[in-house]
């Protein structure tokens, strides 16, 4: 169990940057995560990707806290090894004080209780052949809860709070929707009362009335059980609607961190601001005053360059000097705004918004 | 299902134009199945005009897509298009035998997927499909003619170093790539129609800009008209002119994209565009959803088919016993029994 901070990436106070100031009465922190992936191999060829590159965080109880970014950034792989659904490389994760990274394998078991995940297709994560109610039993099983009455007594329960009555909780997941197997999904995960639930894109494959009807449902989910969430999403309206703060992300390294309204109002970092203006806003009006930047060429972490990660996309800092040869550290310019830019706030945001100019204050 | 097919007489006619490209009237498609026909599309009528970007919006069910396919006469059985018209460039391409309707597609009007992989063939080189494709539809462009025109249009969808990249297989390309591609086949004939179902929806926001811009250009540059299917109503602001929505296999409204946005005219209209979270707006409460779910196509109730979910309809005899009438207003109507009303803005009596 390592808990000292390496102290080449401390900032002025001691913090890693990312982390708050009383990050250790947070519920999750973690710190300097890694996860490498070995791509290639047989004949030559072979290459270390950095999908999590020593990324800090810290969520308190009750947040919820997004993570958004492009395919490929590696937003999917931290939420999974947070709970170690994979194994990081090396970083530290501490869940309500437990070192997660420290744990055997029947310890993360038994931690499994605390932590719950809830992935994007309800359609391959659902055990077709057991009945809704089996599927939501079933983790009171693995963790020997109760006996066979009360386990179904309980998953009925959580069904009925997700919104299935008892009828359905007979069927099997084929004779579900989409927007209903999210939901089956959502009560597996409660049932055994977890803290913390990584959500991951749990929306993007529902339809437009559906998102709605269970984004209020995990709203109305995280106050009933006082959830903490970890939110992977890459719509960034959702994020915008969802997230008490947002880290974004981009080859594996956090480019931005803030609470929502400092991300979505007053972003400084050009990444976050071009994704910004990639999003479509549903206003035809606003669409027709605001300018758009779009992002050239696609996320690949092959092409891993020296300095700043974002620069060969960048619309500012592509040809510049200080960009090729330094990667930016993250740095805390404003209490809790995090950047990771050479260049902070040069992009300007207001106008991919199309936004009307209004006067300083 | 008698009642659908009655009143789609007096479905919005055409609109007479010299400059309208393809004209629908009237299609309706059902699918097979043990529980009585789906009823996949029913009775869906429009014009488009030369260079216009129709948005079609509706949830998956809603019939979008079948709507695509009965206008491409790719509608596989157990599914048939029961009754309707295709005009595309003065003739009814449903009367057209097999053979003159795979020329007339890809030549005349197109197709772009959601998912490009199961349109390329993952085991032949994306240049050798290219290259198949412009053969096809000019026989005597010649092999070498034919590999110089799949670079240009590689280039012009933006595949960096094209040349190279002709020798790649489908799975060596991103998803971005990928439906450029397609996009590059599409436009190999220079389509007067391209119908895109969804293009965008498994890509990145950004890579889904990139797209959108790249369609943008070629409206403006070959004067193609674009069918857009989507879900996501920001695509539509952004990008159409004019915006169809769709429930349970017909078009509940046709307007204006402006229109449609700032006054829409039908609930279901309203109510999706309230439900999507706006990424200008810091939002904070509930979002106000529609509740339930969209109609079983199988066994449509008699009336309006969004009654049982509409917060203006619901429990209403008139909604729930009559199917709606298509009300029109310029070049826009909405099939609600309130439509008058709500365009007044005048609420309708109590229920």
């Amino acid at each position: 169990m390592t808990t000292a901070p390496v102290p080449s990436h401390e900032n002025g106070d001691g913090r890693l940057p990312g982390l708050r100031p009383d990050a250790r009465n947070s519920l999750l922190r973690v710190e300097e995560l890694v996860k490498e992936f070995v791509v290639g191999g047989r004949r030559g060829g072979r290459q270390v990707i950095r999908a999590v590159d020593g990324v800090s965080f810290d969520v308190s109880r009750g947040e919820t806290f997004g993570l958004v970014g492009e395919t490929g950034c590696g937003k999917s792989t931290l939420g999974r090894c947070v709970i170690r659904l994979q194994e990081p490389k090396s970083g530290r994760v501490y869940f309500d004080g437990v070192d997660v990274l420290a744990l055997d394998r029947a310890q993360v078991r038994r931690m499994r209780r605390r932590f719950q995940i809830v992935f994007q297709d309800p359609y391959s994560s659902l055990d077709p052949r057991m009945s809704v109610a089996g599927i939501v039993e079933e983790g009171l099983r693995i963790h020997d809860i109760g006996d066979r009455a009360e386990r179904r007594q309980r998953a009925l329960e959580v069904l009925s709070i997700v919104g299935l009555d008892a009828e359905q909780a007979t069927r099997k997941p084929h004779a579900f929707s989409g927007g209903q197997r999210q939901r089956i999904a959502l009560a597996r995960a409660l049932v055994l009362n977890p803290e913390l639930v990584v959500l991951d894109e749990p929306i993007s494959a529902l339809d437009v009335s559906i998102q709605a009807q269970v984004m209020n449902l995990l709203r109305s989910l995280q106050e009933t059980f006082s959830l903490t969430y970890i939110f992977i999403v890459h719509d960034l309206a959702v994020a915008e609607y969802f997230c008490d703060r947002v880290a974004v992300l981009y080859l594996g390294g956090v480019q931005e961190l803030a609470d929502r309204e400092t991300i979505f109002r007053e972003p400084l970092h050009p990444y976050t601001v071009s994704l910004l203006s990639a999003v479509p806003i549903p206003d035809p009006a606003r669409e027709r005053r605001r300018e758009r930047i779009v992002l050239r060429g696609e996320v690949s972490p092959a092409s891993s360059v020296p300095g700043c990660r974002f620069r060969p996309r960048c619309p500012i800092g592509r040809d510049r000097e200080l960009c090729q040869m330094e990667m930016p550290p993250l740095q805390e310019l404003k209490p809790g705004h995090w950047i990771a830019c050479h260049f902070p706030g040069e992009l300007p945001v207001a106008r991919v918004r199309g936004e009307r100019a209004t006067p300083a204050v | 299902m008698s009642a659908a097919v009655e009143r789609t007489v007096e479905s919005p006619g055409p609109t007479p134009a010299d400059e309208v490209v393809l004209s629908v009237r009237d299609v309706h498609t059902h699918f097979g199945s043990r529980g009585g026909a789906v009823q996949a599309v029913r009775g869906v009528s429009f014009d488009l005009q030369r260079a216009e970007k129709l948005g079609i919006v509706g949830e998956s069910g809603s019939g979008k897509s079948a709507l695509a396919l009965s206008i491409l006469g790719l509608i596989e059985p157990p599914g048939r298009v029961v009754s309707g018209e295709v005009w595309l460039n003065g003739r009814d391409i449903r009367r057209l035998s097999d053979r003159r309707l795979q020329r007339v597609r890809g030549q005349e009007i197109s197709l772009v997927f959601q998912d490009p992989m199961s349109a390329l063939d993952p085991v032949k080189r994306i240049g050798d499909q290219l290259t198949e494709g412009i053969l096809w539809h000019n026989p005597r462009l010649g092999r070498r003619a034919a590999r110089r025109r799949a670079v240009e249009l590689l280039r012009e969808v933006e595949i960096p170093l094209a040349e190279r990249r002709l020798a790649d297989y489908p799975h060596q390309y991103s998803g971005g790539m990928r439906q450029r591609v397609m996009i590059a086949i599409a436009l190999a004939s220079e389509p007067a129609v391209l119908i895109a179902d969804e293009p965008t929806t498994a890509l990145d926001v950004t890579t889904q800009a990139q797209v959108l811009e790249l369609l943008e250009r070629l409206s403006a540059d070959h004067h193609a008209a674009i069918i857009l299917i989507t879900h996501n109503l920001g695509i539509v602001a952004e990008f159409c002119d004019t915006v169809q929505v769709m429930y349970a296999g017909r078009i509940v409204e046709r307007a204006s994209t402006a229109d449609a946005f700032a006054r829409p005219v039908h609930p279901y209209t309203e109510a999706l565009l309230e439900s999507v979270p706006r990424p200008d707006q810091l939002q904070r409460g509930p979002l106000p959803s529609i509740p339930g779910m969209p109609p079983n196509l199988a066994a449509l109730p008699p009336g309006c088919s969004f009654e049982p979910r509409c917060p203006l309809g619901h429990g209403r005899e008139i909604c729930r016993e009559r199917m709606p009438p298509i009300v029109r207003h310029g070049t826009g109507f909405a099939e609600c029994h309130f439509a008058d009303e709500r365009r007044a803005g005048v609420a309708p009596a109590a229920k």
